[in-house]
């Protein structure tokens, strides 16, 4: 078998429960910023997904997060979607995220502009996802630019995929996992996940196609620090399912007190998929809410981290 | 109606040259027939036996692959919300099928853009729609997993 191309492909192929984190998006050119988040998150997390203009908002690069995160000693997950790109820039972002040093990069449609404050932007979606997890295969396996022109060097990175489990049309999900990873996906980061009942089925339907155990999928889970944070991911955020029960009880806290209910929810959640079939560990997100990650992380027992060891 | 639709749609700037006479009458009778039965976006190069008989051009983000994550929990697109999103229509479509039921399964290549308002039956015909980059090809030969993956 090939040596891991990450320290993250390493862990996955291990028994570890593996855990993934969103880093926060930047608004500036500070890359200093970067290096104090990189060290909130150093230890407590595998590696960590630096987000490609989320929500349709423009931010510090992901490409550049990615190589900021790597000078503070975190690995980092390169996110691209196909919404600000064509195929030829998203070819010269792989190159380059590769070139600097990034060796897992995550492939996505992407939210549409009109989720974002720039919504009279010309989206491109010259590819979709399973396009672009196609030409990063391409680019690294044949050593070819999708037009066949030849690399001289060609990139090395773990090929990441995402999949909503929670969004219609819910019998279609499995299939167009089934879809990415034929495509070259080698691991799947899932959206959040509050609904477990959803979440069993998925893995259920997507067992009946043969697919469970051929990629590691981490389930997406969101540590909310207020009711009004679970509100805000229901309301704005498409394709996310927040069930009544959770924002019920969330509301039914004091103010003071929902911080801790948003730690208790994430940790069941956390909890809940370890010992489901396929998952081999989590993707942590939050919205202003460093504390909340870090006590999820403890309080779910996922301290100490494995020590990164040089690969390749 | 359509019109206004079809601006919020933000298709690509057709880039094809004018076609004249037999050409020019072929084309405007697939715009006019797929038109008015799918609200057919002219791509010239049409999967709509793969995809539930849905055009997935009138998707806003263009995906030929299957649904994006953005669904909304009724079945609506995130980007047009009163519209139901092209892939929950495919799907349905689909079950509907006799014969081609199985195709949203298969891995759609990349959209040739400059086929955009050519008529796919030309290209049908003269083998055009069947250009693929030569990458992608290559990487479809070599696919260990190709047809295995997701059979049921």
């Amino acid at each position: 078998m090939r040596e891991p191309r990450s320290h993250l492909e390493r862990l996955l192929r291990s028994d570890v429960f593996v855990v993934t984190a969103e880093m926060p998006t930047v608004d500036g050119a500070d890359p200093s910023v970067v290096h104090r988040i990189a060290e909130g998150l150093r230890g407590r997390v595998d590696a960590v997904n630096c987000t490609d203009n989320s929500s349709a908002h423009p931010h510090l690069s992901s490409v550049a997060a990615g190589h900021l995160l790597l000078d503070a000693g975190v690995e980092p997950i390169v996110q691209l979607t196909c919404r600000d790109r064509n195929r030829l820039a998203l070819q010269a972002d792989l190159l380059g995220a590769a070139a600097l040093g990034v060796r897992n990069v995550c492939l996505m449609t992407g939210d549409d502009v009109t989720a974002g404050d720039h919504p009279e932007a010309k989206p491109l979606y010259d590819l979709d996802s399973i396009h672009l997890i196609r030409t990063a295969r391409i680019l690294r396996d044949e050593g070819v630019y999708l037009s066949g022109r030849k690399l001289e060097h060609p990139p090395e990175y773990l090929i990441g995929a995402v999949e909503n489990p929670f969004a219609p049309p819910l019998e279609l999900r499995p299939m167009r996992l089934g879809k990415k990873i034929e495509a070259g996906a080698e691991l799947i980061q899932t959206q959040i996940c509050f609904d477990l009942p959803r979440l069993r089925l998925f893995l259920a339907r997507a067992g009946d196609l043969g697919l469970l155990g051929l990629v590691p999928i981490l389930v997406g889970v969101f540590v909310p620090r207020t009711a009004r944070a679970l509100r805000y991911l229901r309301d704005e955020v498409p394709g996310i399912d927040v069930p009544e029960e959770v924002l019920a009880r969330m509301e039914a806290a004091p103010a003071d007190r929902q911080p801790d209910v948003g730690v208790a929810i994430a940790t069941e959640i956390v909890q809940g998929v370890r010992e489901l079939p396929g998952v081999r560990g989590v993707h942590l997100m939050a919205i202003r809410n460093e504390e909340g990650l870090h006590r999820v992380i403890e309080g779910a027992g996922l301290l100490p981290r494995p020590e990164p060891t040089p690969v390749g | 109606m359509r019109r206004t639709r079809r601006r919020l749609d933000r298709r690509p700037p057709a880039t094809a040259p004018p076609v004249r006479g037999v050409r020019r009458a072929v084309l405007e009778l697939e715009r006019l027939t797929k038109e008015a039965l799918f609200d057919c976006r002219m791509c010239g190069q049409c999967i709509l036996h793969s995809t539930g008989l849905s055009c997935p051009m009138r998707c806003p983000k263009n995906l030929r692959n299957g649904p994006c994550g953005g669904v909304l929990q009724d079945g609506s697109c995130e980007v047009l919300p009163d519209r139901p999103c092209v892939w929950v229509q495919a799907f349905e479509g689909s079950r509907r099928l006799p014969l081609w039921r199985d195709h949203l399964r298969h891995i759609q290549k990349p959209v040739d853009w400059r086929l955009q308002e050519t008529s796919s039956w030309e290209n049908l015909l003269t083998g055009r729609d069947g250009h693929a980059p030569p990458g992608w090809l290559a990487a479809e030969r070599g696919s260990a997993h190709a047809g295995t993956v997701g059979d049921p």
